[in-house]
């Protein structure tokens, strides 16, 4: 095991890079309407197919097959050279990213180079989390191992944190014109690079984990640790258990407290974006330390326990907190103080732009938008919560930030001491990213599915990470045990 | 509790099959060349169609491996 000082060196090198890889995963996410914009053209039908593929497969696809490319690699040469790699992998594909010129400079290469260097993102993403969370619990004393793998589950929230804090520091920077319609919006992807640079600096300098280097220097390494994992009966049903009864609900319950909700906010509650993004971001910092209060808690009454909490929790508020949240910013049952208007023509454009301004009698404002032109007319409604509602919904966000720390902040340790060390980085990386990329990639899509019915309204997208979180916690209930393993080496 | 846990296995045996009819049902429904969403398109439902479908089987294998009582020993009791 490290000596006290050497494992919060272990974890400084592990959550620097693992953030750095969350950041560069997010900013695509975050700016995917410019983007699409610059590359992706919706008239291009070739363009609108890569699009949709830049989205979907990335996630879906990609992450969990990352997971067994890297998680391979990690079982067979070491943890070090290969988490190295994922991250080299993440951040040359996000800076390059900022670097492609336009659909209309260089035509169907734009499209076709942003999807490829996205694909590489998901890539690396998915080889990056179980060799960081690995790596750290293989150094950490077994008494405190969800304590110190919490600090990896941290980088998650972390990573949106910085993404979005960049992202609204150079849009206030560069201006909102220059950001969007300009080059501003390349810079949190050019960014990237210097913080690539610095973190594979200090990962250089790591050694190799204490417990593969034993197990290499016996020459007991796993020959194939693909057929090991998933064609060895006793290890792939708790490959099975891993991921229907832990990383299956933690996955939509991470996605719907943090990206759901911000959605939820913008496009339902049609709260201002600046405003809105303020609102997650501040919900982050209150929610982040109970990360490592959660790791550090199931070193000493079991990570089940704790992580089942945290999704009956979200089965059970899910609906009321969502509730909440569209009552807070719906302005139909508020009195209005003052009303005024303005109408801009464009003439290049041939569009009338109308914005109706309503201040309410509790300080919060409505714009409504209005723009007219020969194929039709688009309403865009734009809400401005006053401070009590915005520091309520802060509140909300967080409670639901929290439930992912009850989920998330434990989950390392647990994979970890599910699987020995010969295969660990294979075994573990798959049910989390089935679970994270595929379930909880999936609410967004589900959630529009289960709107299509009829008779459903603007809750009704909650079912599916309510059912899928119901479904989890049942199966984890009844199925895992709340013991943690002293040894992981077998 | 072993019992409850075994016949429950039936349960999530049914359930992969389950989840991919009603994936199905879905893509049939709301493919739709006219349509410009994420969701009328056939693409997202070609690729979730093929991911889902091994972690369907998954969940099946899962119910089997309950139903033959191959979790007993590693919950609480």
């Amino acid at each position: 095991m490290a000596s006290p000082k050497g494992i919060w060196k272990v974890i400084a090198a592990s959550s620097a890079g693992t953030l750095i890889e969350w950041y560069d995963f997010y900013i695509f996410g975050s700016l995917s309407t410019i983007i699409a914009a610059k590359f992706f053209p919706s008239e291009n039908p070739t363009a609108a197919l890569l699009s949709t593929l830049a989205t979907f497969a990335a996630g879906f696809i990609v992450r969990p097959f990352g997971a067994l490319v890297f998680g391979r690699l990690g079982d067979l040469i070491g943890r070090k050279s290969t988490f190295l790699l994922t991250l080299v992998l993440m951040g040359f594909s996000t800076f390059l990213i900022g670097c492609i010129p336009s659909y209309e400079t260089i035509g169907a290469w734009a499209p076709i180079l942003v999807l490829l260097l996205r694909l590489l993102q998901g890539l690396a993403l998915g080889g990056e989390y179980g060799g960081a969370a690995t790596y750290v619990a293989e150094h950490a004393p077994a008494n405190r191992r969800g304590f110190y793998t919490s600090w990896i589950q941290t980088t998650a929230t972390l990573g949106l944190f910085l993404s979005l804090g960049v992202i609204l520091s150079i849009r206030r920077l560069v201006g909102v014109d220059e950001f969007t319609n300009g080059n501003g919006w390349r810079y949190p992807f050019l960014a990237s690079i210097l913080l690539v640079i610095v973190s594979i600096f200090i990962r250089l300098r790591m050694n190799e984990s204490p417990l593969f280097a034993k197990l290499k220097s016996e020459g007991k390494t796993a020959k194939n640790p693909l057929k090991e994992s998933f064609g060895n009966k006793a290890n792939f049903k708790m490959v099975l258990l891993a991921l229907f009864g832990a990383t299956m609900g933690q996955g939509v319950i991470w996605y719907t407290g943090q990206f759901y909700a911000q959605a939820f906010i913008l496009t339902k509650c049609n709260v201002e974006y600046e405003q809105a993004n303020t609102i997650i971001l501040i919900s982050l910092v209150f929610a982040t330390p109970f990360f490592v209060l959660f790791g550090w808690l199931s070193d000493r009454i079991g990570r089940k326990n704790i992580m089942m909490t945290g999704m009956l929790l979200g089965v059970l508020l899910y609906r009321p907190i969502f509730q909440e949240l569209y009552q807070t910013a719906d302005a139909s049952h508020k009195n209005i103080a003052s009303t005024s208007s303005s109408t801009s023509v464009n003439d290049d454009k041939k569009q009338t732009t109308i914005a109706v301004y309503k201040t309410f009698d509790d300080s919060s404002r409505l714009k409504t938008t209005v723009v007219q032109s020969a194929s039709g007319s688009i309403t865009k409604d734009e809400v401005t919560l006053n401070e009590s509602g915005k520091w309520k919904m802060i509140a909300l966000v967080a409670v639901m930030v929290l439930f992912v720390t009850m989920v998330y902040g434990p989950i390392a340790a647990f994979l970890v001491e599910l699987f020995p060390t010969k295969i660990r980085y294979t075994s573990m990386s798959l049910p989390y990213h089935i679970g994270n990329g595929v379930f909880g990639g999936l609410v967004p899509f589900i959630a529009t599915l289960i709107t299509t019915i009829k008779g459903t309204d603007y809750l009704s997208g909650l079912w599916y990470p309510i059912g899928i979180a119901a479904l989890s916690f049942i199966i984890g209930c009844l199925y895992l045990s709340n013991k943690s393993a002293k040894e992981v080496t077998n | 509790m072993n019992q409850l846990k075994k016949y429950l296995g039936l349960i999530w045996m049914l359930l992969g099959p389950v989840a991919i009819a009603i994936l199905v049902w879905g893509a049939a429904t709301n493919i739709d060349v006219a349509g410009k969403s994420d969701i009328n398109k056939p693409l997202p439902w070609i690729i979730i169609i093929a991911i889902f479908t091994p972690i369907a089987i998954g969940l099946t294998i899962f119910g089997w491996y309950a139903w033959k009582e191959e979790y007993k020993r590693y919950a609480d009791e």
